[in-house]
């Protein structure tokens, strides 16, 4: 996925709105600018298929040398997808950010998280601050 | 506080000019890492590390009392001290509670000669200790004096720091044993050079006046570079430093922990002599109840973080001090305080991190240690 197309969360998650027969599906993960800041990375919990979720409020774990990080759902829904090829392989998230390292999908309940998403211009510019 | 707050160490544009991202340490603004921790970490385990330590607190004591003096406020024997000699020691309150840990050098001159007193303190404690030296010093004919802002301090780590250093050094740094100390010439640069360090690693910290330090560490790196040595920020400092089992002050050091329970009892010395906290660490010697300083090894990849609950069945048996994922050895690290009857090798606990439960087990300190 192009970054130019993506929306983005104040907390750095990156958002894709698809539709997959008559429900809306939140694919999401980390931009490069927050694996960058990051760095280090060495784990991840990713979230339990089936899971309910709350827009801005946790919903996954990553962990640096440094720090552990929360990563936070953009939408209210249920988890439907997580991509369990990241645990091993946790340098597609800095590889591949915007594609193979996607970290959950999320059938969205309620939509209304959507419109505090940035696009990218504007989340470009919040992380030059 | 807001970074212009911040002191600066002579290195601060060095560090901003080479990709240093800065965050706020004891009132400082130092460098947490330039590359990354963990490319950082490696390099000094295999290579040579070049740190910015000038944060740290430099203070020479002298005059005539200037060994009585410090007999009395160190844990560690200084009437002793033949020159060159450098010893790790504590500074204790009245009730053995620790206010810091430093090194305590016999400075010696480039000819040999002795030439008084030197401690170097921690950052974060400088001010407390200073108020502290001169509330000791009515009954002293002793002179301190605070170096830390006129010169600078780095230090260079790993296996090949020596020979990486050596070229530089006027003094012959292969026989400088461990934890010895003496002035020489870096780079023509008139310094103290001892061999000493932070990281688990051979190698030697330089103290630097301010305003060539620049220079002296742009011609070291410049040389470690040829061997892949690099420049290391706080992160891993943090990391190697607990891979070698080493305390951190406001971590497993503070003022309500004593140096018997802290594991430091090297860094006592009780016979034939007096200092501030000697009653009070007797006591706790013969007090085995005492929670105690453990390595932790967990299983899985979950960091058992500073405060995070160690549990024995359902009990809380401690809390995390340091936790980090070790770049060595590819798992998450940590040391704690528990109570006794969870301290042995080989016990298993759990840590709360963040709500769950994670198995884990208390393995002897250091995690690391180099081959000789």
């Amino acid at each position: 996925m192009k970054q130019e197309d993506l929306r983005y969360a104040k907390t750095h998650e990156w958002v894709a709105v698809s539709e997959e027969g008559g429900t809306q599906i939140a694919t999401v993960g980390i931009s490069a600018f927050a694996v960058e800041a990051l760095t280090d990375l060495v784990f991840i919990e990713l979230p339990a298929v089936g899971k309910q979720v709350e827009a801005e409020q946790p919903f996954c774990e990553v962990e640096s040398v440094k720090a552990v990080s929360d990563i936070y759902a953009p939408v209210d829904g249920e988890v439907v997808a997580v991509n369990t090829a990241l645990p091993d392989a946790l340098e597609t998230l800095s590889n591949d950010p915007y594609g193979a390292g996607w970290i959950a999908k999320i059938k969205i309940t309620n939509d209304a998280g959507l419109a505090n998403l940035l696009d990218y211009s504007a989340y470009q510019k919040q992380c030059q601050e | 506080m807001s970074n212009d707050q911040l002191a600066q160490t002579p290195l601060f544009d060095w560090h901003c000019a080479h990709g240093g991202r800065m965050v706020e340490f004891a009132g400082w603004s130092m460098p947490v890492q330039y590359t990354g921790i963990v490319e950082e970490h490696q390099a000094t385990r295999t290579a040579v590390g070049m740190f910015d330590i000038s944060h740290m607190g430099r203070v020479l004591v002298n005059g005539p009392d200037a060994a009585r003096y410090l007999d009395r406020l160190l844990t560690r024997a200084v009437v002793d001290m033949k020159p060159h000699q450098i010893r790790y020691s504590l500074i204790c309150n009245e009730t053995g509670g620790i206010l810091d840990d430093v090194l305590c050098y016999r400075v010696t001159l480039e000819n040999g000669e002795p030439s008084g007193y030197g401690l170097v303190v921690n950052a974060g404690n400088r001010h407390k200790i200073l108020s502290w030296m001169e509330a000791q010093q009515t009954d002293f004919d002793v002179q301190l004096e605070d170096i830390t802002n006129t010169y600078g301090m780095f230090a260079a780590q790993g296996p090949r720091a020596i020979e990486i250093l050596d070229p530089y050094v006027s003094c012959e740094l292969t026989s400088l044993r461990y934890y010895t100390g003496q002035v020489a010439q870096v780079c023509g640069v008139e310094c103290f050079v001892s061999r000493t360090g932070y990281t688990g690693e051979d190698g030697c910290e330089i103290v630097c006046p301010a305003e060539q330090l620049t220079g002296v560490w742009e011609q070291i790196i410049q040389a470690a570079a040829t061997v892949e040595g690099r420049a290391v920020g706080l992160g891993a400092r943090d990391t190697l430093r607990l891979e070698a089992g080493m305390p951190l002050y406001g971590h497993e050091l503070d003022e309500t922990i004593n140096p018997v329970q802290a594991g430091l009892d090297f860094a006592v010395n009780l016979r034939d002599r007096d200092f501030i906290g000697r009653e009070a660490i007797l006591g706790f010697q013969r007090d085995h109840k005492q929670s105690v300083r453990v390595g932790i090894q967990m299983e899985g990849k979950r960091v058992a973080r500073e405060g995070a609950p160690i549990l024995l069945g359902d009990q809380q048996a401690g809390a995390v001090t340091s936790g980090t994922f070790s770049p060595t050895f590819n798992h998450p690290i940590a040391m704690a305080y528990v109570c006794s009857s969870a301290a042995a090798p080989g016990t298993p606990l759990a840590v709360d991190v963040r709500g769950k439960e994670h198995p884990a087990q208390v393995v002897p300190l250091p995690f690391y240690e180099r081959g000789k």
